[in-house]
């Protein structure tokens, strides 16, 4: 099993590396670089503050963007093209494997390209403060976080591709990443309600991904400390959505006549 | 000697696949609320170490037999067992060759990668792999393109490919689904005398084809499918007995036609020697008005009725054009 996980996983790396996918690394190192060298022209403190904050927004925006446009293709594209039959059909590949491997060669993929990102990304600091100190840590828990926000919109992107056509699941993925994005002013809404529209708005407020809380950018732009709770509560949040979202992928792919 | 029981059930042959009453019908209509059967229930077995036909003109029901077979899609009633295991038992995967109708690999590998990564799928031991690996890609003629990525591959190329990626693991039934599709005639030739040593080897292969000639070389029995619903199945020489019986006869003087045309025969002159087909029971009849019409007899020989006669015999008049001798 672990064999064949680690094939599939493998083979959708290998496959978005020569897809090219890498190539956003350059149109982001010369966003950083360019960036660097412009904001060296004004003061120490807000260039760095802008710095952080225009790095890791790219880096996020830069993996979420790819998260989606792979994953919603990692299933319906393999039906499209059938080179989904040489795998299912003839090889003891049960399809819950097929989707995990998917799943976990895309976060590998995601993973690979945000460090190679981050490096750029911390020479930059290093460039534009002249010193990489223990306050840096914080970036190092944004960058984790940022980690996090991708292997859950990998998970909703291929859930969508399961069961809908490419277009459709990159619509519902954005759309999902923006309402999640503002999963806690969603709460607050929900707590002014009354009666029963409390109660739906409430649930429809948590059933949302809260991708508010795993965006810690600002905080640590700003040199605020980030509760080491918060990294076990949002690392925990993560698996148990994930885990929920992948669960529902595999019960709808499980049932699907692959036609 | 007497035998234990046991003995006596391991020397009956075994079906490699036997197939009960599976039938799948699909839902239609904007509301889902047609239903349209994709395959009538069918009752088939191939025996282990045969070269098995699905025959059927395109969307007779061969390809979703194929995948009712592999789990691809789910029956709606029926049931099947594949080398003596239930449809769905996943582990018999391991002895099963799979070659999908016009496949599409993933073209960013080479075919070296792509048999090693199949191959790790079906379980093949790592200290195997490479041999078996550069085994299937000789066998099928591209051990040279290799490292080629599979995007700059022609059509007949990857149908190679796909032969070889169904054999990498050295299975013991290989499903074929339209092998010489869209190939030239080299192509279908170097096909066919694969298909033929893999089954010397002791293989049962299992293919749906709508190109008759090649199933008539190459099968011990077919199955005949259309719209969903199985036609005739047999062994090739039985099913063709079935509807041989015509007689061609050659004479010189056309003055005779209108008598063996009144006999029922199919008259064409090429100046004055005149070729006409006519059933076995009319010969007798026929030999006495070429002599009372003065004809001069050249030859009388019985027709070998093909796979094609006998497809048309059974389905007639609703065989769609794409359907080729």
């Amino acid at each position: 099993m672990i064999g064949r996980l680690a094939a599939i996983a493998y083979n959708t790396f290998r496959e978005a590396v020569r897809d090219r996918v890498l190539y956003n690394l350059i149109l982001f190192a010369l966003l950083i670089v360019g960036a660097s060298v412009l904001f060296g022209q004004i003061s120490l403190e807000i260039n760095r503050i802008v710095l952080i904050n225009l790095g890791l927004t790219a880096i996020s925006l830069f993996g979420v963007v790819i998260a989606i446009f792979i994953g919603i293709g990692l299933v319906s594209k393999e039906i499209e093209k059938r080179t989904l039959y040489t795998v299912l059909a003839a090889r003891p590949v049960r399809r819950w494997e097929f989707i995990t491997g998917k799943f976990l060669g895309l976060v590998m993929t995601l993973t690979v390209n945000a460090l190679l990102m981050s490096v750029g990304f911390f020479a930059a600091v290093m460039y534009v403060s002249h010193r990489l100190g223990r306050g840096d840590l914080q970036l190092v828990t944004a960058i984790y976080f940022i980690l996090l926000q991708f292997v859950l919109i990998t998970a909703l992107a291929l859930l969508f591709s399961t069961f809908s056509t490419p277009v459709f699941s990159s619509i519902f993925a954005f759309a999902i990443f923006a309402v999640g994005t503002f999963a806690e002013d969603l709460r607050g809404f929900s707590s002014m309600a009354t009666g029963v529209t409390r109660w739906m708005m409430t649930g429809a407020a948590y059933l949302v991904p809260n991708f508010a809380a795993l965006n810690v950018i600002s905080q640590v732009a700003h040199d605020m400390v980030v509760e080491p709770k918060l990294i076990l509560l949002n690392t925990a949040y993560v698996l148990v959505y994930t885990a929920a979202v992948l669960t529902a992928a595999v019960w709808i792919f499980e049932r699907r006549n692959l036609k | 000697m007497r035998l234990k029981p046991s003995s006596i059930i391991l020397t009956k042959p075994m079906a490699a696949i036997d197939i009960q009453g599976l039938e799948k019908s699909y839902k239609t209509g904007f509301f889902g609320n047609k239903l349209k059967q994709g395959l009538k229930p069918l009752t088939l077995a191939v025996e282990d170490g045969e070269v098995f036909g699905c025959l059927g003109p395109n969307g007779a029901g061969k390809t979703t037999t194929l995948k009712l077979l592999l789990g691809l899609v789910f029956p709606s009633g029926g049931t099947a067992r594949i080398l003596g295991r239930e449809l769905g038992d996943i582990e018999v995967k391991r002895f099963i060759g799979f070659l999908p109708e016009q496949p599409y690999f993933y073209d960013h590998l080479t075919p070296l990668e792509l048999l090693d990564y199949y191959a790790r799928l079906s379980g093949v031991d790592a200290r195997e792999r490479k041999h078996k690996v550069d085994a299937a890609l000789a066998r099928v003629g591209i051990r040279e393109s290799r490292q080629t990525q599979l995007h700059k591959f022609s059509k007949g190329m990857l149908q190679r490919v796909g032969i070889a990626q169904a054999i990498v693991h050295d299975p013991k039934l290989v499903l074929l689904d339209e092998p010489m599709s869209g190939l030239d005639p080299i192509g279908r030739r170097e096909i066919r005398d694969l298909v033929q040593e893999l089954n010397e080897e002791g293989k049962t292969i299992f293919f749906s084809t709508h190109i008759l000639s090649d199933a008539e070389t190459l099968c011990d029995r077919v199955a005949v499918l259309h719209k969903g619903e199985l036609k005739g199945v047999g062994v090739v020489e039985e099913l063709l007995r079935e509807v041989s019986g015509d007689i061609e006869v050659v004479w010189h003087g056309a003055q005779a036609i209108p008598a063996l045309s009144a006999l029922g025969a199919h008259c064409h002159a090429t100046g004055d020697v005149v070729r006409a087909l006519l059933p076995e029971r009319s010969l007798e009849a026929a030999l006495g008005a070429l002599r009372q019409s003065q004809a001069r007899l050249t030859s009388v020989t019985p027709v070998q009725a093909t796979l094609e006669d006998y497809f048309l015999a059974r389905i007639g008049e609703e065989l769609p054009n794409e359907v080729k001798s």
